[in-house]
């Protein structure tokens, strides 16, 4: 193996945006920086910095050959528009500079690092408000620290990042790892599976449910990189997991690039729950910068009785691309998609589902809330499959879009795909305009526009809130009103 | 009980001369009406007189433009308000089609709509134990189905409880003038008798009441101390009581002749 340059840089270089997003802060800290660009040597490198094992460098490999022979094909079916992106202007490895970047016990973690997510409301030390969340912190490449191992690990539940699971649980991690999204799935997929360089990793022994919530939280802080994490979750037969994932970035005038890859595996009687509030960096007014989040999300319901549920609240990103899906494999498994996508200024959103009915008596159910102001563009974009052994298979799908504005648009393309006849499928679609009447009833009684509009957007968006964690909920539609700022008033 | 024009209130509300258009059709064309507080006055008229555009004008609805004229609400320049702080200031317009806010609980509308009243005074927000009591009372003073809080605001409601939910939402928010904008239109005789016994409730020395309706029905049940006719945009005949019954037996059409010939 040859051996690459690692050049260092300090702090933030790229020029930052005067913005609103109150999140756009750079971490000032030393990173160690792959070179930039992509090729063997940088996975090498990457691999090699994490001390994997050949097998998992292999897997690397074969991904980025699969990649490279995409040749830059990047999918084109999206309703979203970007400038080229140019893969060997990114830095595919960034990491906080410190002995090593193992996650280590939190009084190592630096003081800085601690404090930066503090700031950003998700305090690590254990004594703090978190008390019942067990976070994974993520900052650009690596995790950081996760809280709260040993009373997970009293449980028998595995909870660690990514890199510690290849070296402390290489067979969990080579068996389940691609099985659900495979390296060869998409564009972004492989360039994921060939340079992921963190996340996190989630293992629910049979029978047990996980005593708290489980949270990662992931920061991109170095300029002009990517951020790659893959994470995954296996909860074994009649396990119960409730997982959360919170994302923000600094404001940058240059666009940055966010691929990640999450892969869920349920078995008999298993439930994961699986939340999301993405608040990337959006980009400024004029649609500078922001954050390209194309996110492939996969969970199979592998066992019977098996329930995955995805509810996101996608609130930031300058361009959204992802639909995270759910294979319904076993008898009598249950999938589930609650999602509400809110774009302002130039944001694009382009997020959906899959549900890919395969086990006998599977049920499915789709809602998602599409807000659109400002310039936004969002795209409701589904997919229901009905395959021929899935008798007396169901779907309820709604898809709601509400208009903030005249300038921004909403579009709803639902496939839906029957090959067995018992099926029985129902589709709801509204859209809907935030009108001036509703505006001035709330005026009338003494409620300012911009509460008005808040008011009403939470209004539409409620049986999504309902699906989250009490906290999350609460932060959720904090978030919808700092996204908002501006669109109205 | 009929309280008499010079019972000593002092002047709420004072419209001058006010002229008003919407895509530039004329609909108000001059309009006077002065309330003070303890009173209550009936607008009555003919179907397109202005009615609605004058209730709305001084709610502050946006669509029109104001072409001339003035209306001081307790001396200040109502129309240089934005409607919400019009009615944080105490003026409360019960609409004609209550709109729908789906998902929007009714609880958590109220709630926002007291605390913005309250905070533009410089007062507290109430706490949900306290406005929960608050809002208890006034439940049942306006004898309202305490299920119609804890669903969406009117998403699904009947007409009669849409009226009705404006009668509760006049009775938590306390207005110093309350424009009742065709209340009674569509409601049956009992939802009449519960939206009427609840204006009157509310009804003090120290607020006013002004409906504005197309029917003399209402005013058997919320007697009024004046009655005012509004045709093509001007207040054209005022009085008392009495000229509601008129109106009722011979029609508007007695009055629009006699302001043709300028009597």
């Amino acid at each position: 193996m040859t051996a690459p340059r690692v050049i260092s840089r300090t702090g933030a270089t790229s020029e930052e945006l005067d913005t609103d997003y109150k999140w756009g802060f750079t971490i000032d800290i030393d990173s160690d920086l792959a070179p930039k660009g992509l090729s063997e040597d940088v996975v090498r490198l990457i691999s090699a910095k994490k001390g994997e094992p050949e097998w998992m460098l292999e897997w690397r490999l074969k991904a980025y050959r699969y990649w490279v022979k995409l040749n830059q094909a990047e999918p084109k079916w999206a309703n979203i528009h970007h400038p080229e992106i140019d893969f060997n202007d990114i830095y595919y490895y960034a990491a906080p500079k410190s002995k090593d970047d193992a996650p280590k016990s939190l009084d190592e973690v630096d003081p800085e690092i601690l404090e930066a997510f503090e700031k950003l409301g998700i305090p690590l030390a254990e004594r703090e408000k978190l008390a019942g969340v067990a976070v994974d912190a993520v900052l650009d490449s690596v995790s950081v620290a996760t809280t709260y191992q040993e009373s997970l690990e009293k449980a028998g539940v595995i909870f660690c990042s990514m890199s510690e699971a290849i070296k402390n649980h290489p067979d969990l991690v080579k068996k389940y790892i691609g099985s659900v999204v495979p390296y060869g799935d998409n564009f972004y997929a492989s360039l994921n599976s060939a340079v992921f360089s963190d996340g996190s990793f989630a293992y629910i022994p049979k029978g047990v449910r996980c005593p708290m919530e489980l949270m990662t939280y992931f920061r991109i802080n170095q300029a002009d990189s990517g951020q790659f994490e893959r994470t995954l979750i296996i909860a074994e037969e009649g396990a119960y997991v409730s997982y959360l994932e919170g994302c923000t970035a600094p404001a940058r005038k240059t666009h940055q690039l966010h691929a990640a890859v999450v892969e869920l595996v349920a078995m008999d009687d298993a439930e994961i729950k699986y939340s999301t509030l993405q608040n990337w960096f959006p980009g400024d007014k004029e649609g500078k910068g922001g954050v390209y989040n194309f996110v492939t999300k996969r969970g199979i319901a592998q066992g019977k009785n098996s329930k995955i549920s995805w509810t996101q609240v996608e609130t930031g990103s300058a361009i959204t691309w992802k639909y995270p899906s759910v294979i319904l494999k076993g008898d009598n498994s249950v999938g589930e998609f609650y999602s509400v996508a809110l774009v302002n200024n130039y944001q694009q959103a382009d997020t959906g589902t899959k549900m890919i009915h395969i086990g006998k008596n599977t049920k499915s159910t789709i809602v998602a809330k599409g807000i659109s102001a400002g310039h936004g563009s969002a795209t409701y974009r589904g997919l229901v499959k009905i395959m021929p052994t899935a008798d007396g298979a169901r779907n309820f799908t709604q898809c709601d879009s509400l208009l903030v504005g005249d300038q921004c648009g909403a579009h709803t393309v639902p496939y839906i795909e029957v090959r067995n006849p018992t099926a029985q499928m129902e589709h709801e679609a509204s859209t809907s305009k935030v009108s001036d009447e509703q505006v001035f009833y709330c005026q009338q009684r003494g409620i300012s526009v911009e509460d008005a509009h808040y008011m009403i957007i939470n209004g539409f968006c409620r049986g999504i809130f309902q699906e989250l964690p009490f906290e999350f909920a609460m932060e959720a539609s904090q978030l919808l009103k700092v996204s908002l700022e501006g669109a109205v008033g | 009980m009929t309280r008499s024009a010079e019972s000593g209130g002092h002047a709420l509300l004072e419209v001058r001369g006010l002229r008003a258009s919407v895509g530039g059709l004329e609909i108000l064309k001059g309009a006077d009406l002065t309330v003070k507080t303890g009173e209550v006055h009936a607008i009555m008229g003919p179907n397109g007189s202005g009615k609605s555009t004058f209730a709305n004008v001084l709610a502050g609805k946006p669509d029109y433009e104001i072409t001339g004229g003035q209306a001081l609400f307790q001396g200040q320049d109502l129309l240089a308000m934005e409607p919400e702080i019009r009615s944080r200031l105490g003026v409360f317009l019960a609409f004609q089609y209550p709109l729908e806010l789906p998902g929007v609980r009714a609880w958590q509308f109220l709630k926002a709509a007291v605390d913005a009243q309250r905070v533009h005074v410089g007062e507290e927000e109430l706490s949900a134990r306290a406005f929960d009591r608050m809002l208890k009372e006034k439940i049942e003073l306006v004898e309202i189905d305490p299920e119609l809080v804890k669903r969406a605001v009117n998403e699904g409601f009947s007409g009669g409880e849409k009226k009705r939910n404006e009668i509760l939402q006049m009775a938590v928010l306390q207005p110093k003038l309350a424009i009742l904008d065709e209340t009674d239109s569509g409601l049956d005789i009992d939802a009449l008798r519960i939206v009427s016994d609840g204006v009157n409730k509310l009804r003090n020395e120290s607020n006013a009441v002004v409906l504005v309706t197309h029917y003399q029905r209402i005013l058997n049940y919320i007697t009024p101390d004046q009655v005012h006719v509004l045709i093509d945009g001007r207040i054209v005949r005022s009085g008392g009581p009495e000229l509601a019954h008129e109106l009722e037996e011979r029609g508007y059409d007695w009055i629009k002749e006699a302001v043709d010939a300028g009597v």
